[in-house]
Order: structure tokens, then sequence, then C-alpha cells
């Protein structure tokens, strides 16, 4: 069993293999996130890119090995305390996950009242994080009223909106055209730029070149670190 | 508490179609319940009124004397599980009888001397209308020395109280399976509207919420369902049975029995199990869905 130690990386995996049934997805992934970092994690599809994010924030567990996040061995936290991991991330998933029933302003509010913040202080910071994105005209909007790139951007402002110390981004600019794809990238480098960790799966390479920092390639679950 | 109660208001209204199908299904399912325990509650009323009608009838032999007859009252009266006992004199009768055949009286005036004996008219106490407990007051009244006959309809005692028998078990055991399908359908309408909104769970879980966060308003919203629901059931029962009680109240007039709407005892045990069933239904789920 590994224990966690601070080490300057804030996330750490050691020899950790992903099988459903026979397939296997991820295999022998061994990687040191530092503090601070920019990854993109690139591949085909299907290479296995989605299914790490998830073993980062146990979307689902790990079929072998061990992973650390931010001093949090992932194979000794039990079921209720996994908010307090997923608390650390702010996740921008490939589908948005936005819930179609509530406004834009309710969707990204939910992370600030799941950690107890006070309504005024929401108010205020979900109004800024909007602003930020440039959605604030579309706060009163349910999210099938918003076009791909405005869900985007909504999904994003919910991910950096509780200041987490990682943002996971799963095809972050996947569906959208090239102007939405440099805002969204902005935000992402904004938020790197105070301070935060993101680590981004994309099969874009356009994206990739834009933004710089460490690059991962994944092939049909393994791992390589190109050049 | 104050911040889920304003969440649970809030989803409800969130989810507006959803929740006003699951509080008009409650609604539907208390109203079926709570109309057959109210059809059986004034039916079984009506059963104990046609009860107390029970009596007993013992006829004097002929020549019986003031002092004898004081002697019978007191002895009958002493009997356990009679209410009252009433003289009704030979003058009496042949009046009551005069009165009951009304056109065809005249033969009565035919005749040259009145035919009727003088009677003791014997009521029972509640507890006492049974077939078995008359029968054997009758036997007792019967074996005494003055009394020449006795008639209580003895055949059409003992069917009377068959069937009311069959009627209240029947009775009992239909409001017992109306209602354990009652709950059964309410707390699946809450588990199917708490399923319909998996995703919105799932969402929730991602983005770092504690169970008691998530749960919480889902509580107080199945609750806020079962009471709406269970209110609204009984408010369309009571409107339908003031609208009908007036006309069959009508039927009934002559009978001194009055139709009365459900206790509040008991429709209050109807709103909580509705409140019990929303709740238990939401648990059910949500033990479903966070287990995964």
């Amino acid at each position: 069993m590994i224990d966690a130690k601070d080490n300057g990386s804030i996330i750490q995996l050691f020899h950790v293999h992903k099988y459903y049934g026979s397939k296997k997805a991820l295999v022998d992934i061994s990687l040191n996130v530092s503090k601070n970092e920019f990854i993109f994690i690139s591949g085909p599809s299907g290479a296995g890119k989605s299914t790490l994010l998830r073993l980062l924030y146990l979307g689902e567990p790990v079929s072998e090995g061990q992973i650390l996040v931010d001093g949090m061995n992932l194979s000794r936290i039990s079921r209720k305390k996994i908010h307090l991991l997923r608390r650390k991330f702010g996740i921008v998933f490939q589908d948005y996950k936005l819930i179609s029933t509530k406004t834009v302003f309710d969707n990204v509010a939910l992370v600030l009242e799941a950690s107890g913040k006070k309504r005024k202080f929401i108010e205020k910071k979900v109004r800024s994080v909007l602003r930020t994105v440039g959605i604030e005209q579309k706060i009163n909007a349910l999210p099938p009223g918003l076009s791909g790139g405005e869900q985007q951007r909504a999904a994003v402002a919910r991910a950096v909106v509780g200041i987490p110390k990682i943002i996971l981004a799963d095809e972050p600019t996947g569906s959208l055209d090239s102007d939405s794809a440099d805002i969204i990238l902005n935000l992402l480098k904004n938020f790197h730029a105070h301070g935060g960790t993101v680590i981004v799966a994309t099969h874009d390479k356009e994206l990739i070149r834009k933004a710089g920092g460490r690059i991962l390639h994944l092939k049909q679950g393994h791992l390589y670190f190109p050049g | 508490m104050a911040t889920y109660y304003h969440r649970a208001v809030q989803d409800l209204r969130d989810n507006g179609f959803l929740s006003s199908v699951t509080i008009i299904t409650i609604a539907l399912s208390v109203l079926i319940v709570s109309a057959f325990a109210l059809f059986f509650t004034n039916a079984n009323d009506l059963m104990n009124y046609w009860e107390k009608g029970i009596k007993i009838m013992a006829y004097l032999k002929p020549g019986t004397s003031q002092k004898n007859l004081h002697d019978i009252k007191r002895n009958i009266q002493e009997i356990y599980g009679v209410q009252d006992v009433t003289f009704i004199s030979k003058e009496e009768a042949f009046k009551k009888l005069e009165q009951q055949m009304k056109r065809q009286s005249s033969i009565l005036m035919n005749l040259n001397e009145n035919p009727l004996p003088d009677a003791l008219e014997i009521r029972m106490t509640t507890s006492s209308q049974r077939s078995e407990k008359v029968e054997e007051i009758a036997t007792k009244i019967e074996s005494m020395p003055s009394i020449e006959d006795i008639e209580y309809g003895q055949q059409w005692l003992r069917r009377f109280t068959n069937i009311f028998d069959l009627f209240r078990l029947a009775g009992y055991t239909m409001g017992g399976i109306f209602f354990i399908a009652a709950v059964f359908i309410m707390s699946n309408t809450i588990r199917l509207a708490t399923y319909m909104r998996r995703e919105e769970i799932e969402i929730m879980r991602l983005v770092g919420a504690s169970e008691k966060f998530i749960k919480g308003p889902f509580y107080i919203e199945s609750i806020i369902q079962g009471t709406l629901g269970g209110m609204g059931g009984i408010a369309a029962l009571f409107i339908t049975f003031r609208l009908i009680s007036s006309t069959v109240e009508n039927s009934f007039k002559y009978e001194l029995f009055d139709i009365k709407f459900l206790s509040p005892e008991f429709y209050c045990g109807i709103i909580l199990c509705s409140i019990f069933a929303g709740w238990s239904g939401c648990y059910i789920s949500l033990k479903q869905f966070l287990r995964t």
C-alpha cells in the first residue's frame, strides 16, 4: 500500500490497470502530475483517455494499481467520503452533464451549495464566473435552450466556480467552432495561470498546439511520453 | 434544514410536471382507499343501527295479575344483557295492529273479542345483540312460569348475523388489500419520480455533493408530495361526499340514521400513511442510486 507524501505531485498513478471483463482499457499506467501543471492526454477515440480521467475522480475504480490525489489514496476512500475527493476537481464532461431542468445559475451554483457556501456569496460568485465565461445574459436560461458552445462554457463555469485544485476536461472543444474553442482554452489557461492544475483529454491537435504544456499519448490503453 | 427545504420547493417547481403527476397519483390512491373506508364505516354503522332493532317479544299467559307482571318484569330486567322491558297491553297491541293493517282493518271489526295477549317487549344491550346471546336470553325468559310464548325472529336473526359477519370480514379483507395496494402505488410513484431524476443525482455526486446534501431535499419533496397527495385525496372525497350525501340521506330520513364523513383521526392517519409511503419510495430509490 502506498502512502501519501507531499513531493510536489498532486496526482500519482502507480501501475494502474483497468479491465472491462477481458478487455484491457488501461495497461500499467504510472504517472506523476505536478501541482500547477497543464497536461494534455492525446490519443484516438477509444484509447482510454476518458477512462483515465474517470479513475482520477473515482467515477469508477481501478482494477489494479493505486492512485493518489492531493494526499488521498483512492483505494482507502470510503463511499461516504468520495465527495471530499471530488471537491478537489472541477470536471468538464464531454457531454457537459448540465441538469436540464435547472437554470444556468442553478447548475453553476450547485457546486457552491454542495460545499455549504452562503446564499449571498453564491449569488455574487456565480454571476462573476458567468461574466468571465461570457454567458451572464443566459443566467436564467435552461441548458436545452443554449448552443453547444454556451453549454460548454456553462460547464466550464461550473468546473471553476468552486476554485478546485485540479480541472479535468474531457474533449472540452470536441463539438465547438474555432472561436468557442479559443474561449474555452483561454478559460482553462486562466485557471492554470492562477495556480491550478489542468488535465485535458483531447484528440484535437490544434488545441494542443495552441495551448502548450506537457503532452502524453494514450494508445490502446498504453501511455507514451513523447519527446 | 432551511436550505434543504428551499431546494426541495425549488426542485418541485423545476420538475413541475413530474411533481404534479406524482401528487395526482397519490391523491387518486388515497381517494380510492378512503372512499372504500367511508362506505365501509357507514355501512357498518347502518348495520349496527339495524342490530339495535333486534328485540324479543314475550307473550303473557291470560289472567296474569298486575303483581305478577311486576315480578316478571323485574326478573327479566335482572337477566344479564337486557337493556329495558316494556309492557304492551293487549289493547295497545290491538290498536297497533289496526294501524298497521290500514284498509284491511275492517276485518278486525268482526271480531267479538281481542285475540291478542298481553306482551313484554325486551330490548338488549349493544353487546348482547348477537344471535347466540339473544337465544340464551330468550330461553331464560321462555322458562318463566307466566310466559306463554316467545318470538324473536329466530331464523331471520341467525341469517342476519351471519351476513353481517361475512360483510365485515369481506370489508376488512378488501380494505386491507386496497390499503396495501395504495401504499405500494404511492411508494412506487415516488420511486419512479426519483428514478426519472437519476441523472440529476449522478451529476450532483460528480460535482462533489455529499449524500446528505443529495438526499435531504428528495426526502422533503417526498414528504411534501405525500402530504399534498393525501390532503388532495381526502379533499376530493369530502367534496364528493357533500355532493351525494344529501341524496343518500333522503333515503334514510325515516331511519334516524346519519351518514358521517371519516373521523379526523382516520383521515389524519391516511395522510400520515401517504407521507410514509412517499418517504419509503424515496428511501428505496436513493438507496439504489447511491449504492452504485
